[in-house]
């Protein structure tokens, strides 16, 4: 294909990437070194009350926010460097974590601890969803044909659900005296509250992303199944090798692009883990990076987003995801210049 | 084939894979049926710890309505029929309409068996239960209240429209867009194709918030940024639909050309290399020779489109208004944690709500979901 016609299809959406994704970045990048600051001016302000014999009048000097013309609050942009960083990372704790050896403390700043959830709940689910999509393809794999409509279909219904929809029903199992609280309650003969420990917290969120997650890899598995060489396994058979070493040697090499796929999707999908924050209302006790910033970019209660604050924790959110993805873009690369791909 | 035949396997190892595969289905779809029945009872029942008081409803049965064991009865066996006769249906109806699509005619199918299925429970309620003596009893309490609340006191019928008028432009955009650029990727043999294809996969990993921490002021201030372009109509973005159509289609887009184009590379490449020799431009043999064997592929990117318009929480819930919401933002606005508990079963009604279109697309589009989730992965 020509330059010509390549950009002609090409264009469009490339222009539609550039405009919508890079400039907003460019854009994250520079509001992290700014602050935008109200702009303050001395005024004075004449007060009177009513006094016994004439009215009492005191001037004072206050500050007030500077109004334009049409009556807001005219705001000045101002360099404050890293500043915004320095009060997410909070350097000083960091020093001292390293004195004393003691990073437990680090999970007072909000910045680590959403950090530490967000990483230990990557790399948590990632081997319960492989390893489960894995047995359940193979399981369904080995059922009568007929049945496979119907199981592809339920298994379906948790990947496809809104994120949050699913979150929220898990917690309606959970909440108060909800059917598996009380089940489990009645199992242990003791008081369970679900939402009240960050760890119970933890616990379900993976949970739910298994059950939300594992849909997906046990169809892209299931689907490389079908794709396997039978006289391979067949040979493999007559050379007596029994079920584990066909999996082993076979079945798991067969498989491994595919698991390499899955694991590179949910890493991504799973560091931007958020909605479960919401549906669990557990941003008390749990929090996760993408939580961070969002809440730095909604209203709070006295009518501010910390926009500085935002796109400084944006940045360093998303140099965590370039070096989770090194490796993987890395061999892609490899793969590339070798001319595997 | 010995590996894949079931007959030839011990029978530990049989029986285990069904009971295995038994439980992962129940788990699968238990939260989902269970929010469901609680969606239909009263309170009081909904938020009971026992299974079985959720299940049956007894205030639910008392206060509201109920379902007779007769016509549960009547309705399994009319699913049974209509299941076994479902292909002579199809044929039927293929031949009498004169539908040749499978998806509409499913459609019809699914409508015929629900309206089927609700005239029977009104029937055997109105006229049957009285004479039924024992079988007549109803015992499944069950009320539509709450959903009567969530679609009419609650405004979901407005959010509801904005979920429609967003979720259709993010996937008329994105699918315009990643058509042509899929095709154009899948037809070029360079490197600045692998190139936009890696940075793509960079785009998609990106978290949402990181996009919108820098859209946010900008759309805010948009009028006064815009202005000297667009003089006194400078919009101000915030909280309209537009601008979030357009968000979700930049978050969209990695994705859809990397479908696309995984889509376009099983189309045989001498398909357009003979309409090529034949006289035709690279457009001429898109128009006349790909666009009409590429539907398959753009009905599965669509539905992939669909999914992430609707489903978005994050992007909607900071750049649309909260009085004017799409359906999925909306729902944390029903409940929070000192709202009652009819407040918190109108939520789990609209939370089925929600689901229930998502259910249908799965139960039509199966098919094509699964090529979808398969289409860049076994390609290896």
């Amino acid at each position: 294909m020509k330059n010509r016609d390549f950009i002609f299809f090409v264009g469009p959406s490339l222009v539609a990437m550039f405009v919508c994704i890079a400039i907003p970045l460019m854009f994250v990048l520079e509001q992290s070194f700014f602050v935008n600051k109200k702009v303050y001016k001395e005024v004075e302000v004449e007060s009177c009350v009513a006094g016994f014999t004439g009215q009492i009048c005191s001037v004072e000097m206050q500050t007030k926010p500077q109004l334009d013309e049409k009556g807001e609050i005219i705001t000045q942009k101002e360099f404050v460097g890293l500043e915004s960083y320095e009060r997410l990372i909070n350097f000083d704790a960091v020093k001292k974590a390293f004195w004393q050896q003691n990073f437990l403390e680090l999970e007072n700043v909000k910045f680590f601890s959403a950090l530490r959830f967000t990483v230990t709940f990557c790399l948590i689910t990632l081997p319960f969803v492989i390893i489960l999509g894995l047995v359940i393809a193979l399981t369904v794999n080995n059922l009568l044909s007929s049945l496979k409509g119907p199981i592809i279909f339920v298994s379906l219904l948790p990947f496809i659900i809104t994120p949050i929809i699913g979150a929220l029903s898990i917690r309606w199992l959970f909440v108060g005296d909800g059917i598996i609280t009380a089940f489990l309650e009645w199992l242990t003969n003791s008081n369970i509250s679900m939402f009240s420990n960050s760890w119970t917290l933890e616990l379900m969120m993976i949970l739910y992303r298994i059950w939300h997650v594992c849909p997906f890899a046990f169809i892209v598995f299931y689907a490389g199944l079908q794709t396997i060489n039978k006289e391979m396994l067949e040979s493999a058979i007559v050379d007596g090798a029994n079920r584990y070493h066909r999996l082993r040697f076979i079945i798991i090499p067969h498989l491994m692009p595919l698991i390499v796929f899955v694991s590179l999707i949910h890493l991504m999908d799973s560091y931007r883990v958020f909605e479960e924050i919401i549906a669990f209302s557990s941003d008390a006790y749990v929090i996760s990076l993408q939580w961070l910033t969002y809440d730095f970019l909604r209203l709070d209660d006295t009518g501010n987003r910390y926009i500085s604050s935002a796109s400084a924790s944006s940045i360093l959110t998303m140099i965590g995801i370039s070096i989770l993805l090194y490796p993987l873009i890395k061999k892609t690369w490899n793969d590339y210049r070798e001319g595997k791909l | 084939m010995s590996f894949l035949d079931a007959s030839n396997q011990p029978f530990a190892l049989k029986a285990f894979s069904t009971l295995f595969i038994l439980v992962w289905c129940v788990i699968a779809c238990f939260p989902l049926l269970w929010i469901t029945i609680m969606s239909l009872k009263l309170p009081l029942d909904a938020f009971d710890s026992n299974f079985f008081n959720v299940l049956v409803g007894p205030v639910t049965l008392q206060l509201k309505n109920g379902v007779s064991v007769a016509s549960i009865l009547a309705i399994s066996l009319f699913s049974m029929y209509f299941y076994s006769r479902r292909q002579r249906l199809r044929n039927y109806l293929r031949a009498s309409i004169g539908y040749s699509e499978d998806v509409t005619l499913f459609l019809f199918i699914l409508l015929l068996y629900i309206f089927c299925c609700i005239s029977i429970s009104i029937i055997f309620s109105k006229f049957f239960d009285a004479y039924l003596g024992l079988f007549g009893a109803k015992i499944f309490g069950f009320t539509l209240d709450h959903y009567h609340a969530v679609w009419t006191e609650r405004g979901f019928s407005l959010f509801f429209k904005n979920s429609l008028i967003v979720t259709s432009g993010v996937v008329i955009i994105s699918l315009s867009l990643g058509t042509l650029a899929g095709y154009g990727l899948a037809r070029k043999e360079s490197s600045i194709a692998f190139w936009i294809l890696i940075i793509a996969l960079i785009f998609r990993a990106l978290p949402h918030s990181v996009l919108v921490a820098g859209y946010l002021p900008f759309f805010m201030k948009s009028n006064a940024i815009l202005s000297p372009i667009f003089g006194e109509f400078a919009p101000i973005l915030y909280g309209q639909p537009l601008a979030v159509i357009l968000v979700l289609v930049a978050i969209n887009q990695p994705f859809t050309i990397w479908l696309m184009r995984s889509f376009f590379q099983n189309i045989p490449k001498e398909l357009d290399e003979a309409a090529r020799i034949d006289g035709c431009s690279h457009f001429q043999a898109f128009r006349k020779i790909i666009i009409p064997v590429m539907w398959p592929g753009v009905i599965t990117t669509g539905l992939f489109s669909f999914m992430l318009g609707y489903n978005d929480y994050l992007v909607c819930s900071l750049l649309l208004d909260g009085q004017n919401q799409t359906m999925v933002p909306s729902i944390t606005g029903l409940f929070n944690r000192d709202t009652s508990t009819t407040d918190e079963i109108v939520a789990i009604a609209a939370a089925v709500s929600i689901t229930a279109p998502l259910f249908f697309i799965v139960l039509i589009f199966q098919k094509q979901i699964v090529s979808g989730l398969t289409a860049g992965a076994v390609k290896g």
